[in-house]
């Protein structure tokens, strides 16, 4: 097989606040193999705008990623919920017949991180960056989205010097939902309350995900409890080593 | 907490919902255990996942030929003997129900447990033209009894707990009661027995109305219905156009999907068919039968944005499943349908600017349309509500003008990544150690019960370049 050329679409979340997670992609995936590119000018994925209502902003955001991300061969994506925007929510955003069709076309070529390693790469065997106990939450988008539920744990279940314990309600909402985290702030913090209670429960050291958006809201959560329980990206407990 | 007053805004009723102890404790029990009987139910059942797809298109198929369908009920309930009403407002509705129980010279009227009655707040306009409504579905009742309002579409007093109702039924009786199901059931039945024997008129719902044999089908779990239905001389059924199904086999389909997602039962207790009035020679039933078709703003929606909620089977299974409900119960949503699909039935009834704060009541996790039967798309809706909100200038507009200069930036990416340059600096008084505690303003939304992770020393563009050095020639 040719090494293959992926796209790193690092989001507005992974940009700004995360970007040792789009370190540990690129390393991660160049000792894979692959080659690496940063369409350079990317800024987000437009899912904040589309989920507001803002749809006319969101269309030309979504419509200068169309084109930056024109001639990628694959597009690796750490979120879930921005790859679901991609895929499901581009092509019909798209007004123009030629950007429909690339954004058909990218939808298809367009991935969350664990569905590329697991389901195109074939990868499912990693060395841990940590040891002891970790558990996971699915993603709303990557759940119910992508409808990828498999993916993360394999990988996880793989994991050396790892043990992968199951998250109680672990496929429930941890209350972030963009806006809806600082519109009804209260509402969203009971329902991190009672995620964070399960989380703990599990004893866990670390709490993996793969969408930067539960991670802030998760994460946040956890640091103002002080608690010892740490939330990472999936691709920061990958980084020590590759297949 | 009863229903909650709609000139306090939404984020506020929420907060007061939250607060409840008692609604907190009833509502964490009831939804869990629901999501669990649920679970259970279809994992016993494997067909269902077919059956839900066949559910789906029955309705698609029957809401493309709805003219046709409602025409052929009618004909048949006719025919059977029954009376079928029309009634394109929940004030007409009111009107000719009203109607039917002055001419029946009606004092009280026992009903059955019926959402679409709600939702044309029937049991006011009853007392006041001198008709006494008595609720016989326990929940109904014991919500009657403390003056409010259902705050699920399926289990009405949902938001109380046992030794709530064993209060209320103390108060009610002057006399003490055990907080025991049993005990208080028993007690709502010797009540009830009575009134169903006094009573004039029978009102219900419909779950369903079968068009080619004019069939009206009530799902019930305590015999109310059938009480309902047979004893008063008058039965007035009310549903909403969108029920109407076809034929029985597809009824069908639905009971065998309905109780599950409801209550996780495999099917409800009673499964009532009312087929017209009293036939000469038999010796039960009423002696006229009464259907109420109503509109009430689903018709408009046939060819709106909003179609697929008129799906619904009222089945409350997005509720039990929604993270927003879980915390708030329905009394703070304000309108007669609570929930995530409340929230489209409500602006279907309303109009898209009595949403505007609701619209926003969903982190759009999916759970609703996971769990509902017939598989609709509930966040997709939510997020057309919101652009329609959006476009028609009902939000706020500093939100308007925040989400367009958000907007603006995202399409200029010197701008963008200037930008974060700029938060970087300005953020600097308030990190601590990569996060930031307390921030001013509306970010304090964020920050009051968590860390906000710092904008990074370098952002991936900004160590992108290294990262492509070390790229292996």
């Amino acid at each position: 097989m040719t090494a293959p050329r992926v796209a790193l679409m690092v989001t507005c979340l992974g940009d700004v606040f995360f970007p040792e997670v789009g370190v540990s992609i690129v390393r991660l995936l160049r000792r894979l193999g692959a080659t690496v590119e940063f369409p350079p000018g990317q800024t987000c994925c437009g899912l904040p705008l589309f989920n507001s209502g803002y749809h006319t902003e969101a269309r030309a955001v979504a419509a200068r990623t169309v084109a930056l991300f024109r001639d990628a061969d694959n597009v690796v994506v750490p979120s879930g919920s921005c790859a679901w925007m991609v895929k499901h929510e581009y092509p019909g955003l798209m007004q123009d017949p030629a950007l429909k069709k690339d954004a058909l076309r990218l939808a298809g070529r367009t991935y969350e991180l664990s569905q590329f390693l697991v389901k195109v790469l074939g990868r499912r065997g990693f060395r841990a960056t940590v040891g002891g106990r970790v558990t996971y939450h699915d993603s709303c988008h990557l759940l119910r989205g992508l409808h990828e539920a498999e993916s993360p744990r394999e990988i996880l279940r793989n994991l050396e010097g790892v043990e992968f314990v199951e998250l109680p309600g672990a496929d429930e909402c941890c209350g972030f939902g963009g806006s809806f985290a600082v519109r009804l702030p209260e509402v969203s913090s009971q329902i991190l309350a009672k995620k964070l209670e399960n989380v703990e429960a599990t004893g866990a050291a670390c709490l993996v995900a793969c969408d930067a958006g539960c991670l802030m809201q998760m994460g946040g959560g956890l640091r103002r409890r002080r608690s010892r329980v740490r939330a990472v990206h999936l691709a920061e407990l990958l980084d020590g080593g590759g297949a | 907490m009863s229903q909650a007053d709609l000139s306090v805004p939404f984020r506020q009723r929420a907060g007061s919902a939250m607060k409840d102890a008692f609604l907190q404790e009833a509502l964490t029990i009831a939804t869990t255990k629901f999501i669990g009987l649920r679970r259970e139910a279809f994992g016993d059942f494997p067909e269902g996942e077919k059956l839900r797809d066949v559910a789906r298109e029955i309705k698609e198929a029957t809401l493309q030929h709805l003219d046709r369908y409602l025409e052929q009920l009618i004909d048949n309930v006719e025919r059977l003997g029954g009376k079928v009403h029309f009634a394109s407002t929940a004030a007409e509705a009111r009107g000719v129900i009203l109607e039917i129980g002055r001419r029946a010279g009606a004092r009280m009227a026992v009903k059955s447990k019926s959402m679409a009655t709600e939702e044309i707040h029937l049991n006011e306009a009853l007392e006041q033209a001198g008709i006494t409504p008595v609720e016989t579905d326990l929940g109904e009742y014991i919500i009657q009894l403390a003056h409010e309002r259902p705050s699920h579409i399926i289990a009405p007093a949902i938001h109380k707990t046992k030794g709530q109702v064993a209060d209320l039924f103390a108060k009610e009786l002057r006399r003490t009661v055990a907080a025991d199901p049993e005990v208080l059931t028993k007690i709502a039945r010797g009540e009830l027995r009575e009134k169903f024997l006094q009573a004039d008129l029978g009102i219900t719902g419909a779950n369903f109305a079968i068009a080619d044999t004019g069939t009206i089908v009530l799902v019930t779990n305590e015999g109310n219905g059938r009480m309902v239905t047979s004893l008063p001389r008058v039965h007035v059924a009310v549903m909403g156009v969108e029920k109407v199904v076809p034929s029985m086999t597809d009824l069908m389909v639905f009971l065998a999907i309905l109780a599950k997602s409801a209550t996780g039962q495999k099917l409800s207790v009673y499964t009532t068919f009312v087929q017209g009035p009293r036939r000469a020679g038999e010796l039960e039933g009423p002696e006229e039968l009464h259907l109420v078709l109503l509109d009430n703003g689903r018709i408009n929606q046939l060819a709106g944005p909003l179609r697929e909620a008129l799906y619904c089977l009222r089945c409350g299974a997005c509720l039990n499943v929604c993270p927003v409900y879980r915390q708030i119960g329905g009394h703070a949503y304000g309108h007669t349908y609570p929930g995530p699909i409340g929230i489209l039935l409500t602006a279907m009834l309303s109009g898209p600017a009595s949403v505007k704060e609701l619209a926003h009541a969903s982190s759009l996790c999916g759970a609703c349309a996971e769990a509902c039967p017939v598989r609709i798309d509930i966040p997709r809706m939510l997020i057309e509500l919101r652009r329609e909100v959006d476009e028609t200038k009902i939000a706020p507009r500093t939100e308007r003008a925040v989400f367009k200069a958000f907007g603006r930036l995202l399409t200029r990416p010197v701008l963008y990544r200037l930008a974060a340059r700029i938060a970087r600096l300005l953020q600097r008084p308030f990190v601590r150690d990569g996060a930031i505690r307390s921030l001013p303003l509306f970010f304090g939304d964020w920050t009051r019960t968590r860390d906000l992770p710092a904008v990074a020393p370098r952002t991936f563009h900004e160590r992108w370049k290294e990262l492509a050095r070390e790229a292996p020639p």
